[in-house]
């Protein structure tokens, strides 16, 4: 990663709710080309955090940019840039694999010359040919996931939010999945990602925990795990989160 | 008598038919804490709609607590606890009002059964006026957890009850489990997640409808077939890349930190496969063998089905 371009810049971004402090004045920056992990307990505050980074919560207080453009005044200029897609949003299931492509491209303004030549690149690369015309709803789960992050990045976005994608799926479409997370983190596009499995927080980058509304710890997984003398991301985890006030229970 | 018994089950659904359930055959004991570990879409939930008597299987048969789960669905009825993967108490009644519900339903009190759901319930009792579908995930989890228990069932069913919940929630919800053991009720209980394994006392890897092994986890890791290494470098998406075009190479899957590789041929030595990895411009790298875990197995055991 030589590129240090900044894709997400946020200061003190802060989100109440009522006299709840969801998100309490969180300060960091992702790279371009980087595969962020966005860690916490639940509760902890990430799911706000990333409906603001997305445009689709405005914050209390703090700001933000997000592929350049500010989180308050140019959402919608913010939401061209972004992909997204979590283990419950991902495709329509009624809808065949050809026509969510299309749909998708079309709700993201590809011209069509150019969605015809992706949605071919795109079957081609997962290997879907024969089942290009088959409802999503028929497709194995793994395929499903992998087909959604596709969709997600058809309009070559400067980064994509997922969250959990992996959840659920068996342990070798997992390792697939990550693939693909890989193969587009090379080709520039920002991976910031949340999951629950320890293993995969070894995968990114840098890794953020947040810890009731604040980060708590940022930085690569092996100087987290020196930080806090662990063996595993695991550790670093539980290290963190049993300091939690705020219970998820 | 086991407490579970389960005769060559199938279950297929729709036209033309998916198979769900594959002929599937095991036992759970008296007092068991039995795991079925597997992903989405492997048939978990089926096989637990089935025995709680909540669907019909196409052919074969089961003994649940020694009713047959056809002819006395009725009796089965009263004696299993279901907690379903899917949140399905009543959102607009209380946590006080779910449970008191569930009780009288099954003919029975809350203060009956408190000190089966005591340690669980002391969690929420503070937000016991709170309507259910405001409660937090975490929450809604131990209330459902209460609601299954409430009529102190003989056999209990836990479909994934940990999916989506932090790995700190995970193992407190273990804990509750490990407790309940200790009342003598049988549980039957579904994850995805493969670390959870080694937390039950005999497991079924589960995969398309098919049991692929069941035993303890601890026999179940000891039959892994290869001799394992875990191997890592300063750029390791470029050692996985490396290690698949590597012919002597058998399997190689990233695990965290390191990536766990086998060879097809048991006398292949770790020297040769270094040496070639640095030609290629590897550095800091590592290997040493280690014991499989229930994840290798599983990987194992998919690709050679």
């Amino acid at each position: 990663m030589s590129n240090t371009n900044i894709v997400i810049a946020t200061k003190k971004l802060t989100k109440q709710f009522g006299d709840f402090t969801a998100v309490d004045a969180i300060t960091f920056e992702v790279y371009q080309g980087e595969i962020f992990g966005f860690l916490g307990a639940n509760g902890a505050g990430k799911t706000t955090a990333m409906r603001m980074l997305c445009g689709l919560s405005k914050p209390t207080s703090g700001e933000a940019t997000i592929a350049g453009f500010d989180i308050y005044k140019e959402t919608e200029r913010i939401k061209t840039k972004i992909g997204y897609m979590s283990q419950k949003f991902s495709l329509y299931e009624d809808l065949t694999i050809i026509e969510n492509i299309n749909f998708f491209g079309g709700i993201y303004g590809l011209p069509k010359a150019a969605l015809k030549t992706r949605t071919e690149q795109l079957i081609h690369r997962l290997g879907l040919e024969a089942e290009a015309n088959k409802l999503v709803g028929d497709l194995p789960l793994g395929w499903k996931q992998k087909l959604a992050f596709s969709v997600a990045i058809l309009h070559e976005p400067s980064i994509v939010f997922l969250d959990e994608p992996t959840g659920g799926v068996d342990p070798i479409t997992r390792r697939q999945f990550w693939d693909l997370i890989y193969q587009a983190a090379e080709s520039g596009i920002t991976i910031f990602v949340t999951t629950h499995y320890m293993d995969e927080a070894e995968y990114c980058n840098r890794v953020s925990m947040m810890v009731d509304g604040v980060i708590a710890a940022l930085d690569t997984p092996t100087n987290l795990k020196k930080q806090f003398n662990a063996q595993t991301m695991d550790e670093v985890f539980h290290e963190l989160a049993r300091g939690a006030k705020r219970k998820s229970d | 008598m086991n407490d579970v018994i389960v005769e060559n089950l199938s279950k297929y659904f729709g036209k033309p038919p998916l198979t769900a359930l594959d002929n599937i055959s095991f036992e759970v004991g008296k007092g068991e804490l039995f795991g079925l570990i597997g992903p989405d879409g492997a048939g978990k939930t089926t096989l637990f709609r089935i025995l709680t008597t909540l669907l019909l299987p196409n052919s074969g048969k089961a003994i649940v607590n020694g009713s047959d789960i056809v002819k006395d669905y009725k009796a089965i009825r009263k004696k299993v606890g279901y907690m379903p993967g899917k949140f399905s108490l009543y959102q607009d009644l209380s946590v006080e009002e779910n449970l008191h519900f569930f009780a009288t339903i099954f003919d029975t009190t809350i203060a009956a059964n408190y000190k089966l759901i005591e340690d669980i319930y002391k969690h929420i009792e503070p937000f016991k006026k709170r309507r259910a579908g405001a409660l937090s995930g975490g929450m809604k989890q131990k209330l459902a957890l209460c609601c299954a228990l409430i009529h102190r069932p003989e056999v209990l069913f836990l479909d994934e009850p940990t999916t989506g919940v932090d790995s700190v929630s995970r193992k407190e919800f273990w804990e509750m489990l490990k407790r309940l053991k200790q009342e003598g009720i049988t549980i039957l209980v579904s994850t995805p997640y493969m670390d959870e394994a080694n937390l039950c006392e005999r497991i079924a890897l589960i995969q398309d409808g098919e049991i692929m092994s069941i035993d303890t986890p601890q026999n179940i890791t000891a039959t892994y077939p290869y001799s394992l290494f875990a191997i890592k470098s300063t750029n390791m998406s470029q050692l996985l890349t490396d290690l698949r075009q590597y012919d002597p190479i058998n399997s190689v899957f990233s695990f965290g930190e390191y990536h766990h590789i086998s060879f097809k041929d048991e006398k292949n030595d770790t020297d040769t496969t270094l040496a070639y990895l640095q030609n290629l411009g590897h550095t800091a790298l590592e290997c040493h063998p280690i014991s499989a875990n229930i994840e290798d197995c599983f990987i194992h055991q998919m690709s050679t089905k």
